[in-house]
């Protein structure tokens, strides 16, 4: 395995309290492979990465429990430097908002180069020339004469290209890219995100996809992992989830998304909201807006059932999800 | 970049024009301009309304502003409380208070900025408040009264310092009086910088910066201090005219003959034209140092380069 | 091309005033409050306000600093009114005699240079102190807020034409501009400094006052209901003016401190308040000469201006934090 996150816990300290942002989660993605994680925001999806990644904001952050394995390396008993190291070179990261994640007063080129120059001591001249080919690469036209630009003079969709291109450029096993697409026009979603799959493929890295977008999902991942409250509630291979899913989250989730089929009919959308991450309700933390949700969800915490091989769900009645 | 200059110019006019006159219709309310003219005694009649007709002072005062400012263009400021030209009071007042300047802005620049930056990358510990809670103080405290208690410590009771400046003012002797005259500045650069920096850590980009994998200095310096000291450098760049014209109450605690002093001087005598040529001066270094101040915020921030 | 300054404005503004960080102080800061976007709780736009302060006051009840600072206010206060209360001596009766003196029972802080009884004077001096603090910040804040308001509002010539000015009394150093007006005063009320300080100060709050209400303006009830047709008058009453004022509050307080240490720093320079006017800036100024044998009465009225100060500096800022929904 590439990566293996093992029973992850993560508290954010507040003025009102701990706030549980990741409650034991556990996922693992393997060279090659896009694994998706799929959840409204507050499920902990992003604060999971930035765990991952190791740029949690400590404090308020804090990981309390689990292990982070990357290449068989526990990432949380690494010493900050030798994490350093990884960073970038190992796993990278493509933000949401390019705008305010690229430096305001620092050319492209620079952000670029500076990879080369920091991990690999290249010499400015040279950190140059590659950034440039970093920019051909994720298609910027004129890579040459932009090299100097700053990322204000950019569009959207040509600031996450520089985005993918920083996490790209010193080739790293693993890809994280959250949200990449959520701040871009719906027809630059698209582009960006097939070049996203494309590079990925080129490479042969390990992505995990982060997003509340069942339909990026179903283009470019392998498998899926939804989350709520801080919890994986289900995973599965993608085909399956969507055919079929085993926890009444996904179920809801999935019917909530407007469909041609479906024209006239009134869209579903989930009661409720998510539970405040400082009170997060006893037992199944979905059972305040579970439609099945009977008296055990009110007291027992469900653990990740095998449904099959590849399939977890964390519901006490996912037959009956499954079947209905 | 050359228009925006040229409109800065142009936006300039006015507020110089209406400064100065501002401050010679005080002048001229002030008292008799003439009064200074006669020596120690006070001038008889006669020769009073003989100085005002010859120099103009009988005509409207928008009148006395145009000639005087057409003087001054052509480097004549007019006569000093001591009879000689004011230029000549200048050539020897302003080269001391730009070298007290100086050691003010390096003051706030060295001190400032750094505890600025150690405690809003340490927000909330007790470095941090200790730092918050000492520039309270400095700033609530008025500087003739810092001035007078560290002038009383280090120069007289303890001996590090001379109590007071010898005429020519020399740079290590203005090391004291320098602080005095930055200590407000100081601690409002070191707010301004902290807040700046603790604004600033939070970003997005710093969180990239991170997760490029950086080593931490180097996201501080090159990631963090350079977006966070923006302000920081605009506010020290329009600190300057406002130290020089501030100068007036150091000057006078540490004895230094500089513009402050040279002006004190003109307004005890009453002698118009020294305090509107001292005070001509300082509104246009505060102007000419607003406008460098500009340009450099626009070399600083690309962002407003290139709007 | 925008307006480099614009970000930055009360920052850089004030530093014209020579008066050095305090002004400035106040400024950058409240410019943090203003540029605050709209609460996310999504309440309506009459329950915004009183929110807002709810909530700071809330805040404010259980923060140490600002009870302090308040405490050492009122106490300023009572005995500025009152000052027989804890100083029953008459501050004019001194005895040459015991000049420079050290603290003896009955006179705690000793003697001053003309043998006055320095507690007596130190507590007589906040009088002349808190109302020149008082009436200049009143005098300030209206001035400067209504037209402040106005021309941010109206925009227009008005807005250009008192901008233009407002940077023309920056352009002033203030410690300059009350040498040259004061000295020829004879007067020996506190009126003259007063008039002073808000011919100088206005143009401080009038830019934070503008820049709020061009902010609040801007904001979409605004917009609705000037499309429901209500009128300027008021919009700007019952829709601007209770955003705009937080900043220019914040601000007032802050500049208050700073105006009281303005006041001992023209008397020091024998501008301010003269002899025999009871007022700290005085007695630190008569003080200095011989501070070397008798730092006693220079130090206690230099402490009891600074404590002033700073109560008044740190409530502010207290209040600042509670109305800041961004340091939360």
């Amino acid at each position: 395995m590439l990566l293996e996150v093992r029973d992850l816990h993560v508290e954010f300290r507040t003025r009102d309290g701990a706030a549980h942002a990741v409650n034991g989660v556990t996922y693992a993605v393997d060279a090659g492979e896009t694994l998706a994680v799929l959840g409204e925001s507050g499920s902990g999806k992003s604060v999971t990465a930035q765990a991952v990644m190791g740029i949690l904001d400590t404090p308020p952050g804090r990981v309390t429990g689990g292990e982070i394995r990357f290449r068989d390396q526990d990432l949380l008993t690494l010493k900050e430097e030798e994490h350093r190291r990884i960073r970038g070179a190992g796993m990278a990261m493509i933000f949401q908002d390019a705008l305010s994640a690229l430096n305001p007063v620092l050319t492209v080129g620079d952000q670029l180069g500076e990879m080369f120059r920091v991990h690999r001591g290249t010499s400015r001249k040279d950190s140059r020339a590659k950034a440039i080919e970093l920019m051909d690469r994720v298609r910027i036209p004129a890579a040459a004469q932009r090299v100097g630009d700053y990322p204000h003079q950019f569009s959207g969709g040509m600031r996450q290209r520089i985005m993918i291109a920083m996490a790209l450029a010193l080739e790293p096993d693993l890809i994280i890219a959250d949200e990449p697409t959520t701040a871009l026009d719906v027809t630059v979603q698209a582009q960006v995100m097939d070049l996203l799959a494309e590079l990925r493929r080129e490479y042969d890295m390990g992505l995990i996809l982060i997003t509340h977008d069942l339909g990026v999902v179903a283009d470019v991942a392998d498998k899926i992992a939804v989350m709520y409250a801080g919890r994986i509630v289900e995973t599965a291979p993608v085909h399956e989830l969507f055919k079929r899913p085993a926890h009444p989250y996904t179920k809801g989730l999935l019917e909530s998304i407007p469909r041609l089929d479906h024209k006239g009919r009134e869209l579903y959308a989930i009661k409720g909201l998510p539970p405040s991450l400082q009170a997060i309700p006893p037992g199944c933390a979905f059972n305040p807006r579970c439609p099945m949700a009977r008296d055990v969800c009110r007291t027992d915490v469900p653990p990740l059932y095998e449904v099959s091989g590849e399939r977890g769900s964390a519901c006490h009645f996912w037959r009956e999800c499954l079947d209905g | 970049m050359a228009r925006y200059l040229v409109r800065r110019l142009l936006q300039m006019i006015p507020v110089f024009v209406g400064a100065t006159l501002l401050i010679f219709l005080m002048v001229n309310v002030m008292g008799d301009p003439v009064a200074g003219l006669c020596g120690e005694r006070a001038c008889d009649s006669a020769t009073a309304a003989q100085l005002k007709r010859e120099f103009g002072l009988d005509k409207p005062v928008w009148q006395q502003y145009a000639t005087y400012m057409g003087n001054v263009f052509t480097g004549d400021f007019g006569t000093a409380f001591n009879g000689r030209p004011v230029t000549e009071l200048m050539a020897t007042a302003f080269p001391v208070t730009i070298r007290l300047t100086l050691v003010a802005i390096v003051f706030e620049i060295v001190i400032g900025i750094t505890l600025g930056v150690v405690t809003g990358l340490r927000r909330g510990r007790p470095v941090d408040t200790a730092v918050l809670l000492a520039t309270l103080v400095v700033i609530s405290v008025p500087t003739f009264v810092t001035g007078l208690l560290l002038q009383l410590l280090l120069g007289v009771k303890w001996g590090w310092v001379r109590p007071s400046v010898s005429p020519l003012a020399p740079l290590d002797e203005l090391i004291l009086p320098g602080l005095v005259l930055a200590s407000v500045s100081l601690a409002y650069v070191t707010r301004l910088t902290r807040t700046s920096i603790a604004e600033n850590r939070r970003a997005d980009y710093v969180r990239t910066a991170v997760a490029k994998g950086l080593p931490r200095r180097r996201v501080v310096v090159r990631h963090l201090l350079r977006n966070s000291l923006i302000p920081v450098v605009t506010f020290i760049g329009t600190d300057i005219g406002a130290l020089m014209g501030g100068a007036i109450v150091t000057e006078r605690i540490f004895n230094i003959h500089g513009v402050g002093y040279q002006l004190y001087q003109g307004i005890l005598r009453q002698n118009t034209q020294t305090v509107v040529g001292f005070v001509t001066v300082l509104v246009l270094v505060f102007l000419v140092a607003n406008l460098l101040v500009d340009l450099l915020y626009a070399v600083l921030d690309p962002r407003i380069r290139y709007a | 091309m925008p307006d480099p300054r614009e970000p930055y404005e009360p920052e850089r503004a004030v530093a014209g005033t020579g008066m050095g960080g305090g002004m400035d102080l106040a400024a950058s800061e409240a410019a943090t409050l203003e540029r605050e976007p709209d609460r996310p709780d999504g309440a309506g736009p009459e329950d915004r306000p009183r929110s807002l302060w709810s909530d700071a006051w809330r805040d404010l009840r259980r923060n140490p600093v600002f009870l302090l600072s308040a405490l050492v206010i009122c106490f300023l206060v009572l005995i500025a009114v009152w000052p027989s209360l804890i100083a029953p001596g008459n501050p004019l009766t001194c005895d040459l005699a015991r000049a420079q003196d050290g603290p003896s029972p009955g006179h705690p802080f000793g003697f001053d240079g003309q043998g006055c009884d320095v507690y007596t004077r130190t507590v007589h001096g906040a009088r002349a102190s808190v109302t020149v603090g008082v009436c200049a910040t009143l005098g300030v804040a209206l001035l400067g807020s209504v037209l402040g308001a106005l021309a941010g509002f109206f925009g227009g010539g008005w807005d250009a034409v008192l901008s233009r000015v407002t940077d023309v009394f920056f352009a002033i150093p203030v410690v300059l501009g009350g040498l040259v007006l004061l000295s020829v005063v004879t007067s020996n009320t506190v009126w003259p400094v007063v008039g002073f300080i808000v011919l100088l100060g206005w143009p401080q709050i009038y830019r934070i006052a503008r820049g709020s209400v061009i902010t609040a303006k801007q904001h979409d009830y605004v917009q609705a209901a000037r499309a429901l047709g209500a009128s300027d008058t008021r919009i700007l009453l019952r829709h601007i003016a209770p955003n705009a004022v937080a900043p220019v509050i914040v601000v007032a307080t802050i500049a208050l401190g700073t105006y009281i240490s303005l006041e001992a720093t023209l008397s020091y320079l024998g501008v301010g308040l003269k002899p025999p006017s009871v007022s700290w800036g005085i007695e630190i100024s008569a003080a200095s000469p011989y501070v070397r044998n008798a730092p006693h009465a220079l130090l206690w009225p230099a402490g009891a201006l600074a404590v002033t100060v700073l109560a008044f500096i740190m409530l502010g800022d207290a209040v600042r934090d509670a109305l800041d929904p961004k340091l939360r």
